[in-house]
């Protein structure tokens, strides 16, 4: 049977009432313009007022301070940072550790979230009750009791630097942070990480063709040893040819603290930890939801084609939850990208505490700075909203498949 | 979120029709019943809650004279604890009347915040406290220490200034409170808590074992503490400052809480001029002709609220050093009253 497509309507002139004004033609089209010229006047009123009123209170306005210099120190920068760098400097330093404290929270935070979550349903007595006690004790604690508890938990229990936990004398541990060996680029750091990336895509490309050989013709290929291969065997090349891509230099302790090496300050593990946990126990319970909601005949459908729990759990049920975890899933994201600003308890360096913190006090200009701020978060959460969708897009088309 | 109100208040005062706001602060006090005064959390000798609940301390002494002029009863105040960096934006917003809160007077807060300092009531500078078993003696061996400080203070600059001039590496680690920053130093997370020296002695006490700290003996900067209004109110600005002066000249007279209903029998023509038994001065003002005598009666003069509340009378036990009268080695002065 063939469905006659439906044309679009010829004329050009009604299309494009149709598009612009909806149902109402173009009447509507100038009530909308109306609308927004309305708007955007309003707007412009409240922001010339605002300014004029500042100005005749001495309170300075606009957004040239953004150039001067910071003149302060920050404990924590993803970027070059000096105290003679501009306020717009800070602004990046600070939104790098807010954006790098909320993904690696994420990451573990749905990590320990679903083990959690399934934990919690396992026929294993002892399992969920661990689980369900997690759940309600980090629950039901406000979380900024959390972050000082965390951070106070972990300096309270480390050495001072001079008496630090070493490994190896490579790495030391103490209550200015875990410091590791800081790796230095050397010459053959480029074809090494040339020859890594090649291992990698060629890997995901023969897992492609086994798949898809497999649901050709049910045949599996063994693809292991070949990426293995390629994997240890290509960067191994590059550094046999090209030297070796990084060198290290070894963490030294120089007058109160160690000079040199990578540091990892106690702030962000308090933090890290404090956000991912807590997070980690909402995210159990739309596990737990997603996976009750999908009919318990699937599990049984799995267990009688001779799955074990974990597998038909792995590729029956979680794949069918997805589509009823991931909107909240996305709610728990940005929730915890916004609990991230409590970092300025703690003197974590975040975008909070640097540029709506320091700098807010620094130069005074609230106004300004606050709608920086609050623009970043709202983009920071729409971009990951919109992440989400994409992935619940792709897994609802998949299952429709 | 209190922060996140405050700039609301603002945003929201700043697109009131233009010239509505903040004008009158002393109608606006008198027609509200109360005084609302910025001042710490809670920092001993300069604003902090005493066993009961009542509010006590030097910058707290200034916040009772003035409702004590300008209300005539000193118990109508409304204490608003402030952080460091909200301190500026609530009074921008109204939410306060006048800032007394260990402030440090400087050109850019004079200048881009709309606001105005009245009188200095502490002259200060900023020191370093560090554990006795670092074994140090001097700020100059501090090369590659870890400092706590609180963040939207001077005191974050200066170490910056400090530390670079001297050619010597540092981390900071700034947290929002007062509270929250000495925890860190005491857990020993930095080898220094760095602030306005009386600040650094205040905060010493909250240590679980004060004996095993020290100040070290460098002051790497100036901070003059005053009072902070509005800008635009003159009149108010005038009675900020002059209440300050009231005392100090109060003190240089030898006026104090006990003689100073004795003093207003004195015929001498500055201490009548001071208490308004001649001349009309308070009026002027726009107070009352017995302004000085309700200050005095209230928190008594300069010397006798330092000493009970930073001094030699106070657990504190500072030396009074800078804030000495003009005419006994120190520079506390105010301009005469006539
Ligand atoms: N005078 C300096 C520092 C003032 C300041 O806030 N000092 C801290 C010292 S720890 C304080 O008093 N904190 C008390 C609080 O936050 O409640 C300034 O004006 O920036």
């Amino acid at each position: 049977m063939t469905v006659e497509q439906r044309k679009p309507p010829r004329n050009l002139n009604l299309r494009l009432r149709r598009a612009l004004g909806g149902r109402a033609g173009w009447g509507g089209f100038v009530a909308q313009l109306a609308f927004v010229a309305f708007l955007a006047w309003l707007g412009y009123e409240i922001y010339s007022n605002a300014q004029a009123n500042l100005q005749s209170q001495r309170i300075a306005t606009g957004f040239g301070f953004m150039q001067n210099t910071a003149g302060f120190a920050v404990s924590q920068a993803l970027i070059p940072y000096q105290e003679s760098d501009s306020y717009t400097r800070v602004f990046v330093v600070g939104l790098l550790n807010t954006l790098l404290v909320s993904v690696i929270g994420i990451i573990f935070a749905t990590v320990l979230g679903f083990i959690v979550g399934l934990g919690r349903l396992s026929p294993n007595w002892l399992m969920s009750r661990l689980a369900g006690g997690y759940v309600e004790l980090i629950r039901n604690l406000p979380l900024l009791f959390q972050i000082l508890f965390w951070y106070l938990a972990v300096l309270a229990t480390l050495p001072a630097p001079r008496q630090s936990v070493s490994l190896f004398g490579m790495f030391f541990l103490n209550n200015r942070g875990v410091i590791v060996p800081k790796p230095i680029g050397e010459a053959g750091f480029e074809p090494f990480l040339f020859a890594l990336l090649t291992a990698i895509l060629g890997s995901i490309a023969l897992g492609v063709v086994a798949r898809r050989r497999l649901f050709a013709t049910g045949q599996r290929l063994k693809v292991w040893p070949f990426v293995l291969g390629m994997l240890f065997g290509l960067p191994l090349v590059s550094v046999l040819i090209f030297g070796k891509p990084v060198s290290f230099e070894m963490p030294v302790l120089r007058g109160f603290n160690f000079a040199s090496g990578s540091r990892l300050i106690p702030e962000f593990v308090a933090l890290l930890i404090a956000l991912s946990t807590y997070t980690a126990a909402f995210i159990a319970e739309i596990v737990r939801a997603g996976v009750l909601s999908v009919h318990k005949g699937q599990m049984e459908a799995g267990a009688s084609l001779g799955l074990s729990r974990g597998a038909a759990l792995r590729l029956i049920v979680v794949p069918q939850a997805l589509r009823v975890i991931l909107p909240p899933l996305t709610n728990q994201y940005l929730n915890l990208t916004k609990n991230s600003s409590l970092a300025v308890a703690i003197g974590y360096p975040d975008l909070v505490s640097v540029f709506a913190g320091t700098t807010l006090s620094q130069t005074g200009q609230a106004i300004e700075i606050i709608a920086i701020t609050m623009g970043v978060y709202l983009l920071i959460s729409l971009v990951t909203s919109a992440i989400m969708n994409f992935y619940n897009w792709r897994i609802s088309r998949s299952l429709a498949r | 979120m209190k922060r996140a109100s405050l700039v609301l208040t603002l945003a929201v005062a700043a697109t009131l029709p233009a010239g509505t706001v903040f004008a009158q602060t002393l109608k606006t006090v008198k027609d509200r019943g109360t005084l609302s005064c910025g001042v710490t959390h809670g920092l001993p000798g300069f604003s902090a809650p005493d066993d009961k609940g009542n509010w006590t301390g030097l910058d707290v002494d200034l916040c009772r004279a003035i409702a004590a002029v300008v209300l005539n009863d000193p118990t109508k105040i409304k204490f608003v604890p402030l952080s460091a960096k909200d301190r500026f934006t609530a009074l921008q917003s109204g939410e306060i009347d006048v800032l007394s809160r260990n402030t440090t007077w400087t050109l850019s807060r004079d200048t881009q915040l709309g606001l105005n300092f009245g009188a200095v009531n502490y002259y200060d500078g900023q020191g370093f406290m560090v554990r006795k078993s670092l074994n140090i003696d001097s700020a100059l061996k501090l090369d590659s220490a870890s400092a706590c400080v609180q963040t939207g203070t001077t005191n974050e600059q200066n170490l910056a200034d400090y530390f670079k001039a001297n050619k010597m590496k540092y981390e900071v680690i700034a947290f929002a409170t007062a509270d929250e920053t000495l925890k860190a130093y005491e857990a020993g997370r930095c080898d220094t808590f760095t602030s306005d020296v009386s600040q650094v002695y205040a905060e010493r006490l909250k240590l679980a074992k004060p004996e095993d700290h020290i100040v070290l003996p460098e002051v790497i900067s100036k901070e003059p503490l005053a009072t902070v209004v509005r800008h635009g109110d003159d009149q108010w600005l005038d009675i900020i400052k002059w209440t300050h002066y009231a005392m100090v000249n109060a003190e240089e007279l030898g006026v104090t809480q006990k003689n100073v209903d004795e003093m207003m029998k004195s015929d001498k023509p500055e201490v009548k001029r001071l208490l308004g038994t001649d001349g009309n001065l308070g009026e002027q003002l726009g107070l009352t002709k017995d302004w000085a005598v309700r200050i005095v009666k209230t928190v008594g003069n300069y010397g006798e609220s330092f000493d009970r509340n930073v001094g030699a009378g106070s657990k504190l036990n500072i030396a009074r050093g800078l804030n000495r009268l003009w005419n006994q080695g120190g520079i506390q002065y105010a301009p005469p009253i006539r």
